[in-house]
């Protein structure tokens, strides 16, 4: 790896994480409409070297959240509070230059459909080289050499030719690795992937997950993925926040929610997904009802008219106060009034899924 | 004439080729998309037959042509021990009746205009069933009932419901007629996990009460090994491999289909960290023109030199009811072969791993999935 992929500052700022989210909140407010709080107070942060996944079922916020990172939500009819701050510098309020220039060089997104997110009418080699051009102040001819390593970089071959190609010439996969590479193009010290691999076939993901997990150890970028896949979490986050209507309910190191879920939405989606390694007719435990019959925050928990843990404390009328969240062991968060518990481990006990 | 010992379902050299057209005005035949390329598989009353591959392998296609929704190019399909194709008038009709589809999308499936309750007794009145107003009303309740939603559904419309809610509608239209196969295409993919557990819950719970058979195609193998008896591996067209679910998870024979495996992601941390991953190199082929001899040997970690470029592997049976069409599996079983890392199989394949539909965009359109519901009467 070179040494410009690193990022210079590292060595002086020392601990200060990449990324800090604090309190985000983000509104709609359409006229004539009741304004729908979609993110409400999620707080996290990324480290360089670090991969933390936001994880919830559709809806739940998690690319409002993405977005409201990037300061690529609208600015009318839409209200961000909070703070989200790079490398130290508040993005929140910051003029649209500074957000600009900070999107190409510092912090970098990759969408689901890279077909949306790519210039239909001008070729990948041209997409890649302006933004190296504009970026890193590369002459042209240095550019395409320079473009023609990423995609190299990112597995796609005879990366000359492709140059050349239109994006509706590679298949979804290749335009995934394409829009990586631009996102790479100039060592950003944080990316933001949401759900980068959901339009892709399985052997392809996993292609594309190799290339992620690759680049983290490489440069050190500090990569927030999100998935609505536990499997996906399972194999490549370090952290993972699960999020329900617009809140974090739980936080933990990726070990210690798969073995121990304490929240019991996130007991009840691991009970749901049908594992490979799981036998046939092993029953599936659902989560009755779906996402739209949440409650809002202030009435009480969200999850309440779901959850089989559930308790008259549970709503805000009967304990005074919405749900918290809250210290829950070291490295974990957690909020819920009746979590899930779990018997003291057995000296030597393995720590398996609780979701078979 | 039914014998119990027949398989319900019966298909027999199956294959679908779709015309690429082009030209100003698409009148020239240009070459074959070979979506389905020679299928034979069968399928046992009440058991459920799952068929899993990548987007673009032949899986919809295949699960058309035994609906007659698309006229296969060649083969046969035989229900209940009739060729589908001989079937005319009536008969087409009460045939039509006994295989019902569930698909993916059930908003684009359910006519937006309809209430639940003329959606649910549509089917029963175009077929004469139910027996009068009176006996449709009871019937309709009973299907509601059957899928777990409320009385109070009947007069709401299908945009009123959420994703999981309208799956549950579509299931019960589909079963309305009572029929004897329900072809479900990709019935959980557009839904969350922890509604997509409910529905294949109650798929399973009325094959139990209904004595149902099922064929049930999607790319999800953790969903198909969940549900399925038998689980078959397409790769562009054709099966690779066919096993009791069981068996292709525990000892999967094809390279396709170990390296399809090793792919899923498994939602657990410390199987994650310590299971072999195969990862492939570059991209599925075009379907219209798919590499020769073994159709997997462009990425293939295992090809050996020339027989794989050049000899088609035929569907071989290797232990009792477990299908293989590779030329080594037994090798690659006891592991007198050893698997090419993907740059190495890359570098051997050069540029050939290309991309579907690369060459050649008119194609585009036609090349990529049609995975629209088709209206049918
Ligand atoms: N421009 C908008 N105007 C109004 N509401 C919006 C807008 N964008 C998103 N929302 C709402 O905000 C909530 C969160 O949406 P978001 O897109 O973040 O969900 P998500 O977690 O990414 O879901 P998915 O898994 O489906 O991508 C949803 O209720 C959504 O309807
Ligand atoms: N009506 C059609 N006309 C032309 N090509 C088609 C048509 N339907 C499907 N195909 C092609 O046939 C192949 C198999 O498609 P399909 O059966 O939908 O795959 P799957 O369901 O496995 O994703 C694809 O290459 C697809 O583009
Ligand atoms: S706070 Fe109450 S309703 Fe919410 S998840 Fe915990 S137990 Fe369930
Ligand atoms: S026949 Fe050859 S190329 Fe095909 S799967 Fe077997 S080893 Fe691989
Ligand atoms: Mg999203
Ligand atoms: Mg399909």
């Amino acid at each position: 790896m070179s040494i410009e992929a690193m990022p210079p500052e590292d060595a002086v700022r020392g601990d200060v994480p990449v990324l800090e989210v604090e309190e985000l909140s983000v509104t709609f407010a359409r006229r004539g409409e009741q304004p729908t709080r979609a993110v409400d107070g999620v707080s996290f942060s990324v480290a360089a070297g670090e991969t933390v996944g936001l994880v919830g079922e559709s809806g739940c916020g998690k690319s409002v959240t993405s977005l409201a990172v990037m300061g690529l939500l609208p600015r009318r009819g839409v209200q961000v509070g909070g703070s989200v701050r790079l490398g130290g510098t508040e993005l929140i309020g910051a003029p649209d230059r500074t957000l600009r220039r900070l999107r190409g060089s510092e912090m970098a997104m990759v969408f689901q459909d890279p077909l949306s997110s790519l210039n239909p009418t001008v070729s990948i080699g041209t997409q890649v080289t302006e933004v190296l051009v504009e970026h890193r102040d590369m002459g042209k001819k240095e550019a395409v050499a320079e473009a023609a390593a990423l995609l190299d970089r990112v597995g796609i071959p005879d990366p000359t030719r492709r140059l050349k190609e239109y994006p509706h010439q590679l298949s979804g996969g290749m335009r995934q690795r394409a829009l990586i590479a631009m996102a790479l193009a100039c060592s950003p010290r944080l990316l933001i992937a949401d759900e980068p691999t959901t339009a892709l076939d399985v052997t392809i993901q996993a292609q594309i997950l190799e290339l992620l997990r690759e680049l983290v150890v490489d440069s050190g970028t500090a990569l927030v993925m999100i998935t609505h896949d536990l499997g996906v979490v399972a194999g490549l986050c370090d952290r993972v926040h699960v999020m329900y209507a617009g809140k974090i309910i739980e936080t933990a190191d990726r070990h210690d929610l798969f073995a121990r879920p304490r929240q019991p939405y996130t007991g009840g989606l691991l009970a749901s997904v049908p594992r490979l390694d799981a036998g046939r007719g092993v029953p599936l435990t659902p989560i009755r009802g779906s996402a739209r019959d949440a409650i809002p925050w202030a009435e009480g928990c969200a999850f309440a008219p779901r959850c089989d843990n559930a308790q008259d404390d549970c709503l805000t009328e009967v304990a005074g106060s919405t749900v918290p969240l809250e210290y829950d062991g070291p490295g974990r968060e957690l909020r819920c009034r009746h979590p899930l518990t779990y018997p003291a481990a057995p000296a030597g006990a393995t720590a398996s899924g609780a979701g078979r | 004439m039914t014998a119990a010992g027949e398989p319900l379902l019966r298909a027999e050299g199956l294959q679908v080729h779709f015309p690429i057209k082009r030209g100003v005005f698409f009148d020239r035949t240009v070459g074959h998309v070979r979506a389905v390329d020679g299928v034979d598989l069968a399928i046992d009353r009440g058991t459920t037959y799952g068929l899993v591959g990548e987007s673009g392998c032949g899986k919809s296609t295949l699960g058309r042509a035994v609906l007659r929704l698309v006229e296969p190019t060649a083969g046969q399909v035989l229900f209940d021990g009739t060729d589908v194709a001989s079937l005319k008038g009536e008969a087409l009709r009460t045939m039509r009746r006994r295989m019902q589809m569930v698909f993916q999308d059930p908003l684009g499936s359910l006519d937006p205009r309809q209430d639940v309750e003329s959606l649910l007794s549509e089917p029963l009145r175009a077929h004469g069933l139910g027996g009068g107003k009176v006996g449709i009303a009871a019937r309709v309740r009973e299907l509601l009932d059957a899928v777990g939603l409320p009385a109070a559904a009947l007069r709401r419309y299908p945009h009123e419901f959420s994703g999981g809610q309208r799956q549950r509608i579509g299931i019960a239209r589909a079963i309305s007629l009572e029929p004897d196969l329900l072809i479900a295409d990709e019935p959980v993919s557009a839904l969350d996990v922890s509604v997509q557990a409910q529905v294949v819950n109650l798929l399973e719970e009325l094959q139990q009460r209904l004595g149902l058979t099922y064929l049930v195609i999607a790319h999800d193998l953790a969903v198909v090994r969940h549900i399925s008896d038998v689980v078959g591996v397409m790769y562009l067209g054709s099966l690779v491999e066919q096993a009791p679910s069981g068996v292709l998870y525990d000892e999967p024979l094809h390279p396709y289909t170990r390296a399809l495996m090793s792919a899923v992601p498994v939602p657990d941390p410390v199987v994650e960290e310590r299971r072999e991953r195969i990862l492939l190199a570059g991209d599925l082929p075009s379907p219209a023109n798919p590499p020769s001899g073994c159709r997997f040997h462009t990425r293939c970690p295992w090809r050996q030199e020339t027989r794989c470029d050049d000899e088609v592997p035929v569907l071989r049976e290797l232990a009792p009811g477990h299908l293989v069409s590779c030329h080594w599996a037994e090798e690659i079983r006891d592991g007198v072969l050893r698997p090419k890392s993907p740059e190495e199989v890359a570098a051997t394949q050069g540029v050939s791993v290309r991309a579907t539909g690369a060459e050649g965009l008119e194609t585009d359109a036609l090349v990529q999935g049609v995975d629209e519901p088709i209206e049918r009467r």
